[in-house]
């Protein structure tokens, strides 16, 4: 009789786990599904900034602008960012507090210092008169890079808030399920700007 | 002078008296449409039901409650479009030579746009959603969908996009440009006021929400199958949602990205679409249909779905053809991808181009064609209950095949270039829409209507509906055929007499007001229904002798949805079960239900004052339109009890209790009889 | 009443519809079925064609539907087979993929062949030489330019019967759609870009044209008459014009280029020769010229 009560309270324990696993395979499948639907509007400024590439109206095209070192160390430090918020998701995996935060801190530093290169660029064009207002071709530089920099700034804010959560509540299930979305919402912006650095940056220098 | 005009700047952007309706008759549109909020806030308060609308539905993580919301506000939507119709059916068959009509030719346009928008997003994509809600969550045997307070928070944003068009006919103008607002018409150049920009933030808000709904759904859909039902089990109509929406979320993304540089040209000077600086506006045209061809199958698909499963059951037969079923809706997800340049054939691009977009038009003809001769086979050796769903089916095969076969020619180009924007385009269209997507979704509201609400709606009123929408539709569109063929182009707000249109305008507006009396009786209908809902009572949870799960809960389904997940091993799931008769022993378990919650309201009021703050340019008002999104996501995401659990213990009281009040509903009704 | 008379009934008064729109139709003028182009001609062909071979799938479906509904309709008395599990037939199912399919493809050569045929940039054949007609879109009248005649008009088009013409179009306000269905299909005219038409008339008389696509609060007024004359008629009238209508300078250009709706035909001599391109390179770059497609 015990050993029967027994027997249906694991299975009903199991039951529990699995339906807390299949919760969290949900969770992070929606979010990758989140991030195709993504995909497909930077495609779509891809697809705009690839049309109106050569409608300079006068103004400046992409060799004249950008310059190759300067687009380089951005992508060093965002791809760096990357690795950083690698680290701290397997500091999480161990539930080493104190690391993640700093972790957390390293890559929010550097995804900051990338969004500063990123708004100096921006302002330095726009000093000098080449705005978004300049051309077709500028809009669709401006809106694409800028696209990117603000999901950056809501990657950052969003690390600023897990921090938070890390330091106030520690590393439970639920956190650690948002960590790893953050990872990967990390990751995929990084993967978004190694495309802006191949097709603006760098086939904007060798004028294709 | 100056510093107040500064102040009233800040506080106010563009926003000023004459945003105000600048005639009798626009003021007239104004305050009917402020009539109704106005009206039921009165209501509520006189019958004291604002704790009971919080409680039970603004705040409700239910997806039965929120598909109900989704198609009250999207039929009170059809009344706009249908108002807006009777506006320009009344215009089109009096302004004729010298007389111009009742509408200036701007707001003839605005309705025209506004028509076209609302019937489109807020009609058809509400009704799709609103199905989406009450049915695929029971179809494939779960409680809930994935993430219960991101679906509220879609329907939400829906509402915020509806009530952001309503409101430009209140303050300021709507669009006058089409309802797809092609630059540089719709450049700041040509369309100065702020109508063009509630158009487009009414679509960016709305349609944020469809995309997070699709996201949510694709995930019902892929994770949330209950035990046994592989995806060769699902019944049709999840396998239509399913193309239906992953077209949503590959195909959304590119609007919010062309409305959005859309809104950047306008707003803040750039040279996207602009006629001059650089722009490219073909690549807008391009663009937005890119959307836009998907965003036809978008809605169709689920009407196919919701076909296939009316007609099996009322046939009392099987679905003939699954498998085939299934490959064409996947031919047809991945060719409607491949069509959007035949919305503009009359560009001017090359032969070749031209002549491979529309081949490839042309052959999703095939998988469609396929798919009534299924259905057509359905019937064949059946028996057929021609109650009014299976009318809507009838009258959906006659329209959708006249429409298709004006689809097919508009499919050649050089034929294209001579119906290209005539009104024969406009029939085309609308045959497809009302027909594929609109009858469906009334035969879907028969169908499905006693299994939410445990009463069946009045089957004679339901009938003379239906026939005044066929004849009503046939008599208003066909003449539209012909004028096409006499040349006439769309949104003519005038035409000269000479040219001999008007007597088929005239036909066309009867034939409009023949649906409008359609729209009355359905009216009417609900009306009826609710107040001799005893005698249509649904007493078995079953009232149609059906086939999928969603008909073996009780009628209306209770708030936990399944006592205990149903038990799937064929397809027709619960239509194998009533044949074997095999009882449910199996232990009740723990359900863990989502917790109601305000926050997903607050989160579409900030989009609502970030679209409207941008609309008028008060950016204070942008900024913390803005910042409430972001406060309220934070603020939620440090709740982590966001669900309750109903005991097992409770879960068999409540499911005994039910069937019980079944059964005694039933006693009760044969004494009475 | 029985369900057979219901649909005797429903048959009666589709049949009453027809008559009485069939004798309407047989009373009024239908341009597209009127072709006086060779271009609209091929193309009203072409739509007859098509229609005919779709016929073939879309009368079979009508008359399954009537068929199987009204048999298998539940009786009670019904000794009709019933097949409530027959739910798939390879052959029969096939046979509505290969039968559409092979109806598909047979219109595809169509379409390809067709398509070609009737590019609108290709040159008709004629041993005459086209007449060249520069046509910009304006707020919200047509300009036509006669660039060898060294006329213009507005909202009148004057061509000569059995010579084809070529239309060069662009745009100074937002993209319209030149249309003369009875001569051909439709164009886009877009600011910033040329496209081209080529039409022939093969009998004279007057043909209505007008803009297929909005493009502003005048819209519905952008309409002109289409006079097809012979060839005499057509120099006389250009030698007309050429006397006595004022020059088309740059200062009455941009009077026309205001927005203005219902505007009555007009005549002017002597346009500035580069008009036409000025008007589509002002959207460009200076110094570009115009994207020519």
């Amino acid at each position: 009789m015990s050993e029967a009560v027994t027997q249906t309270l694991n299975i009903i324990k199991s039951n529990k786990l699995i339906a807390k696993y299949d919760k969290d395979a949900r969770d992070i499948f929606g979010f990758w599904v989140y991030l195709m639907t993504d995909c497909v509007l930077f495609a779509s400024l891809f697809a705009v900034f690839a049309v109106l590439r050569h409608n300079t109206y006068g103004g400046p095209g992409a060799s004249l602008l950008f310059s190759m070192p300067y687009a380089l160390v951005e992508t060093i430090i965002l791809l760096t960012s990357s690795f950083t918020c690698g680290l701290a998701v397997l500091s999480a995996q161990l539930k080493h507090n104190k690391r993640v935060l700093f972790w957390f801190i390293v890559t929010f530093a550097l995804g900051a210092s990338f969004l500063g290169l990123e708004l100096n660029e921006f302002h330095n064009f726009i000093a000098m008169g080449d705005s978004w207002r300049r051309s077709g071709f500028l809009s669709s530089y401006f809106v694409l890079v800028a696209t990117h920099g603000l999901h950056i700034t809501l990657g950052l804010l969003w690390i600023a808030v897990m921090s938070v959560f890390v330091l106030k509540r520690g590393i439970s299930d639920l956190v650690m399920k948002r960590i790893r979305m953050l990872s990967m919402f990390w990751h995929f912006l990084d993967v978004v700007w190694i495309f802006i650095f191949t097709i603006v940056y760098l086939f904007g220098a060798i004028r294709v | 002078m100056g510093l107040i005009s500064i102040f009233a700047n800040f506080w106010l952007g563009k926003l000023n008296l004459q945003a105000l309706p600048p005639n009798a008759i626009q003021w007239f549109g104004a305050i009917l449409m402020l009539s109704v909020p106005i009206g039921l806030a009165l209501l509520l308060t006189v019958k004291k039901k604002w704790k009971w609308l919080y409680k039970e539905w603004l705040t409700t993580q239910d997806p039965k409650k929120i598909g109900v919301m989704y198609i009250l506000v999207a039929l009170a939507m059809l009344l706009r479009g249908g108002a807006d119709v009777m506006f320009m059916k009344t215009q089109q068959s009096i302004s004729v030579g010298h007389n111009m009509g009742i509408l200036s030719a701007s707001h003839f346009q605005q309705i025209v746009s506004a028509h076209g928008t609302i019937m489109i997003f807020f009609v058809a994509m509400g009704l799709m959603f609103g199905l989406i809600n009450l049915i695929v969550p029971l179809q494939i045997g779960a409680r809930d969908v994935a993430f219960p307070f991101l679906n509220a928070t879609s329907f939400w944003l829906f509402f915020a996009g509806m009530i952001l068009v309503n409101a430009s006919l209140v303050l300021g103008d709507f669009a006058a440009t089409g309802w797809l607002a092609y630059p540089p018409l719709s450049e700041l150049r040509y369309s100065p006021t702020v109508g063009v920009d509630y158009w487009i933030w009414s679509l960016e808000i709305a349609g944020a929400g469809s995309l997070l709904a699709a996201i949510n759904f694709l995930v019902t859909i892929f994770k949330m199958r209950v035990k046994g039902m592989n995806f060769m089990k699902m019944p049709m109509f999840v396998w239509s949602v399913l193309g239906s929406l992953m077209l949503v979320a590959f195909a959304f993304p590119i609007l919010t990205v062309t409305l959005g540089l859309l809104a950047l040209d306008r707003d803040l000077g750039t040279h996207f679409f602009t006629a001059g600086g650089g722009g490219n506006m073909m690549m807008y045209v391009n663009l937005i249909w890119a959307w836009g061809h998907p965003e036809v199958y978008i809605l169709v698909l689920p009407g196919f779905g919701v076909f296939s499963e009316v007609v099996s059951t009322f046939a009392r037969k099987r679905l003939f053809g699954y498998t085939s079923m299934v490959w064409a809706i996947g031919a047809i997800v991945l060719l409607s991808f491949l069509v959007w340049l035949h919305h503009f054939f009359t560009m001017g691009a090359g032969s070749d181009v031209n002549a491979f977009f529309g081949i490839m038009t042309m052959i999703i003809a095939i998988p469609t064609g396929v798919k009534i001769f299924n259905w057509l086979f359905t019937m064949y050796r059946g028996k057929i209950r021609l109650e009014s769903p299976i009318l809507w089916f009838i009258g959906f095969v006659v329209i959708f095949t006249i429409g298709g076969m004006a689809g097919v020619l508009l499919a050649v180009p050089p034929i294209d270039f001579q119906l290209h924007n005539s009104l024969f385009l406009v029939a085309h269209f609308h045959m497809m829409i009302v027909g594929g997507v609109l009858f469906a979704d009334f035969a879907a509201i028969t169908y499905w209507f006693p299994k939410i609400f445990g009463f069946k709606l009045n089957e004679k009123l339901g009938r003379f509906t239906f026939w005044c929408w066929l004849i009503g539709f046939l008599t208003s569109f066909i003449p539209l055929y012909i004028l096409g063929f006499m040349g006439a182009t769309r949104r003519l707000n005038h035409y000269s007499a000479s040219l001999g249109w008007q007597q088929l305008f005239i036909v066309s507006a009867i034939g409009a007001a023949i649906i409008g009396l359609g729209v009355g009786a359905q009216i009417l209908q609900f009306v009826v229904s609710i107040i001799q809902r005893k005698n249509n009572l649904d007493t078995t949870g079953d009232p149609w002798d059906g086939r999928s799960l969603e008909w073996s809960t009780p009628s209306p389904v209770p708030f936990y949805t399944f006592a205990r997940l149903p038990h799937v091993t064929e397809r027709d799931a619960f239509w194998v079960a009533k044949r074997q008769k095999v009882e449910d022993k199996r232990p009740y378990e723990d359900i863990a239900i989502p917790k109601n919650s305000p926050l997903s309201m607050v989160i579409a009021l900030g989009a609502f004052l970030l679209g409207f703050g941008i609309v008028w340019h008060i950016w204070w008002l942008a900024v913390s339109g803005l910042l409430t999104i972001i406060a309220t996501i934070i603020i939620r995401s440090m709740d982590e009890e966001t669900e309750y659990v109903l005991k097992a213990s409770d879960v068999e009281r409540l499911d005994k209790q039910y069937r019980m009040q079944t059964k005694t509903r039933e006693t009760k009704l044969a004494v009475e009889v | 009443m029985s369900s057979k008379k219901k649909v005797l009934g429903l048959g009666l008064a589709v049949l009453v519809v027809l008559i009485i729109s069939g004798s309407y139709l047989s009373s009024v003028n239908i341009p597209l079925l009127q072709p006086r182009g060779i271009v609209a001609d091929k193309e009203f062909r072409l739509l007859l064609s098509v229609t005919g071979i779709m016929c073939i799938v879309v009368i079979p479906v009508f008359i399954l539907l009537g068929y199987i509904v009204w048999k298998y309709r539940d009786t009670n008395n019904s000794k009709k087979k019933y097949l409530p599990d027959w739910d798939s037939n390879r052959y029969i199912e096939g046979l509505w993929w290969i039968i559409p399919s092979i109806i598909i493809f047979i219109l595809s050569i169509i379409t390809w062949n067709a398509t070609y045929a009737l590019n609108p940039f290709n040159p008709l054949a004629s041993t005459e030489k086209a007449l060249n007609i520069q046509v910009i879109a304006l707020d919200w009248k047509w300009l036509f330019i006669y660039p060898s005649e060294k006329v213009a008009s507005i909202n009148k088009l004057v061509i000569p019967v059995n010579r084809p013409v070529h239309f060069y179009l662009t745009s100074d306000a937002p993209m319209n759609s030149f249309w003369i269905p009875q001569l051909s299909g439709q164009i886009y005219s877009m600011p910033g870009m040329q496209t081209q038409l080529y039409i022939m008339a093969n009998r004279e008389g007057h043909y209505r044209g007008w803009s297929a696509n909005i493009s502003g609060i005048g819209f519905a007024s952008m309409t002109f008459d289409t006079a097809v004359t012979s060839d005499i008629n057509f120099n006389h009238w250009a030698h007309q014009v050429d006397k006595t209508a004022p020059k088309l300078t740059n200062a009455a250009y941009s009077v026309l280029s205001r927005p203005s709706s219902y505007v009555a035909p007009k005549y002017y001599s002597h346009p500035q020769p580069n008009l036409f391109n000025d008007t589509i390179s002002k959207y460009m770059v200076p110094g570009k010229q115009g994207m020519v497609m």
